[in-house]
């Protein structure tokens, strides 16, 4: 914006300004209707939900799964759908800065008088692209059903055996992923690659049973999991018998 | 006694002036008691002088085709007002302490105070309320261009005042102390230590240490008590302050249709 502009705009909202109402109590009606609105809402999703406690803090659990607050889901989902390690920094410290930094300079690089949407095109779309990726990463990581949930493709082989076998073994997916698999094996470019050793190929190199006894009575500091439901456990060895 | 000059409130709202055959006013004891309000408020005036600021304030004029877009800021003003009355509520019965007492003292409030549950559902859920208000107020001034010439600066403390609400959200996020309280954070503070430069002492700084210990409960429990709520509390008075000065943005397709005074007085 010039001086001619800058004067422009002055000239014309002072105009604007003294064809107003005054601010109270005109404008401050109008806030406190919706400062009432506000209260409403807070108060009904206080009676609907409460505050749930979840269970006391352990730092030594390590199958714990942790969850921020749905506000920050965006990020979250933006970490998790990142897959290589190389690009995570990108991810969770490099988008969210650069975002900020725009943020903040947006006055000094949008110089133009023009205030009306339908004049800003570049800057209605950076809206509609914004918002539509936040909602969509939003909704993305509320839906999913664990953030280690395993990417794996059921392999043909078990959708030759019919629909019985496509459901063990998305149960043994699930079985796994929430068993906590991945914070020491790496499956298929999932979860971690150490201590633990990779499991992409686990059911080419060892037998069924020799997954089962592993998994039942396994080397240190692997836990065990012969207290998981049998079908459950069954379920987890069928899907690691299967990757091959 | 000197008598204030009468603010400009609309004609609905005046006091009608004393009819003709009506008893003129008498000065005496129930005459001055009525002018109590006004007696005080001439000696504080008389002190201060803020009775100017508080019309500037009032009486300023907020420009035509002002809509209930423009209520989402002062909606998120009431949003946080309520956080803090609830938080002062809940800082009541809190105690800081990781080794025992603030799971503990967490539950107490939610099972054992009066009322302590619903206030402590009021501050979760203001806080998402907050969030959502704080997007749509950004939104709502990026969609009519409010941030540009002369409300720059108005912008710039509005989005520190965005990122310091997402601190006081992630900081409340651990102050339960339960499980996915604990880990959450433990991911957080990992992930600021990723950050370049500044990265690795600012989570060093959050954890009271390169590990997550007792400490750092007290930590965030400061930030988000004291810190953040008093950068917060300077920043939207000078945001609101900015406001006043300038005014509030008109809907840009509203153009003005009288002259400009200005005009006439050209040469």
């Amino acid at each position: 914006m010039n001086q001619r502009q800058k004067e422009e705009y002055l000239r014309e909202y002072s105009i604007l300004k003294s064809e107003g109402k005054p601010f109270f109590p005109y404008a401050v009606a109008k806030d406190a209707a919706m400062a009432c609105i506000v209260m409403a809402i807070i108060i009904t999703l206080s009676i609907l939900f409460g505050a749930e406690l979840g269970p006391k803090v352990n730092p030594t659990s390590t199958t714990y799964v942790p969850r921020p607050d749905w506000y920050f889901f965006f990020l979250f989902e933006l970490l998790r759908i990142t897959k290589p390690p190389s690009l995570t920094g990108l991810a969770t410290v490099g988008i969210p800065t650069l975002g900020m930094i725009l943020l903040f300079l947006l006055p000094f690089f949008d110089r133009s008088p023009e205030r009306r949407p339908e004049r800003r095109p570049v800057a209605m779309f950076t809206l509609v692209f914004v918002v539509g990726a936040m909602a969509f990463l939003t909704y993305d990581g509320a839906t999913i059903g664990t953030p280690t949930a395993l990417e794996i493709k059921t392999p043909k082989a078990v959708i030759a055996q019919g629909a019985a076998a496509v459901a063990k073994f998305e149960a043994g997916r699930l079985g796994v992923a929430q068993s906590g698999c991945e914070a020491c094996h790496d499956i298929a470019g999932n979860g971690n690659p150490g201590p633990g050793p990779e499991l992409t190929h686990i059911g080419a190199r060892v037998p069924e049973e020799a997954i089962a006894r592993t998994l039942d009575n396994p080397i240190a500091p692997m836990p065990s999991f012969r207290h998981l439901p049998n079908a459950k456990f069954e379920a987890i060895i069928y899907f690691l018998s299967q990757l091959k | 006694m000197p008598k204030l000059p009468a603010p400009p409130v609309p004609a609905a709202l005046k006091e009608a002036p004393p009819r003709p055959d009506e008893p003129r006013t008498e000065t005496g004891a129930i005459e001055t008691a009525k002018q109590a309000g006004t007696t005080v408020i001439d000696w504080i005036d008389e002190r201060t002088s803020l009775s100017g600021t508080g019309r500037w304030l009032m009486f300023r004029k907020v420009p035509k085709g002002t809509n209930w877009a423009y209520t989402l800021g002062s909606a998120t003003l009431f949003a946080f007002l309520s956080q803090a009355v609830t938080g002062v509520f809940l800082a009541m019965y809190y105690r800081p302490s990781a080794t025992g007492g603030a799971y503990e003292s967490v539950r107490q409030i939610t099972t054992g105070v009066f009322l302590g549950q619903f206030v402590q559902g009021m501050h979760l859920w203001g806080a998402s309320v907050m969030i959502v208000l704080v997007f749509l107020h950004m939104g709502r001034t990026f969609l009519y261009g409010a941030y540009k010439y002369p409300r720059e600066l108005t912008w710039v403390i509005g989005v520190v005042l965005l990122i310091l609400t997402m601190v006081m959200a992630l900081t409340g996020y651990l102050l339960p102390f339960d499980q996915r309280a604990y880990w959450a954070t433990v991911v957080a503070t990992n992930i600021t230590g990723t950050g370049p430069i500044v990265g690795p002492y600012l989570a060093d700084f959050l954890r009271g240490g390169p590990e997550f210990t007792t400490t750092t409960l007290s930590r965030f429990y400061a930030i988000h008590m004291l810190v953040v709520p008093g950068a917060m509390i300077a920043l939207i008075g000078a945001h609101l302050y900015l406001v006043s000065k300038l005014g509030t943005t008109a809907p840009p397709w509203r153009r003005a249709h009288r002259e400009s005074p200005f005009d006439t007085v050209e040469a």
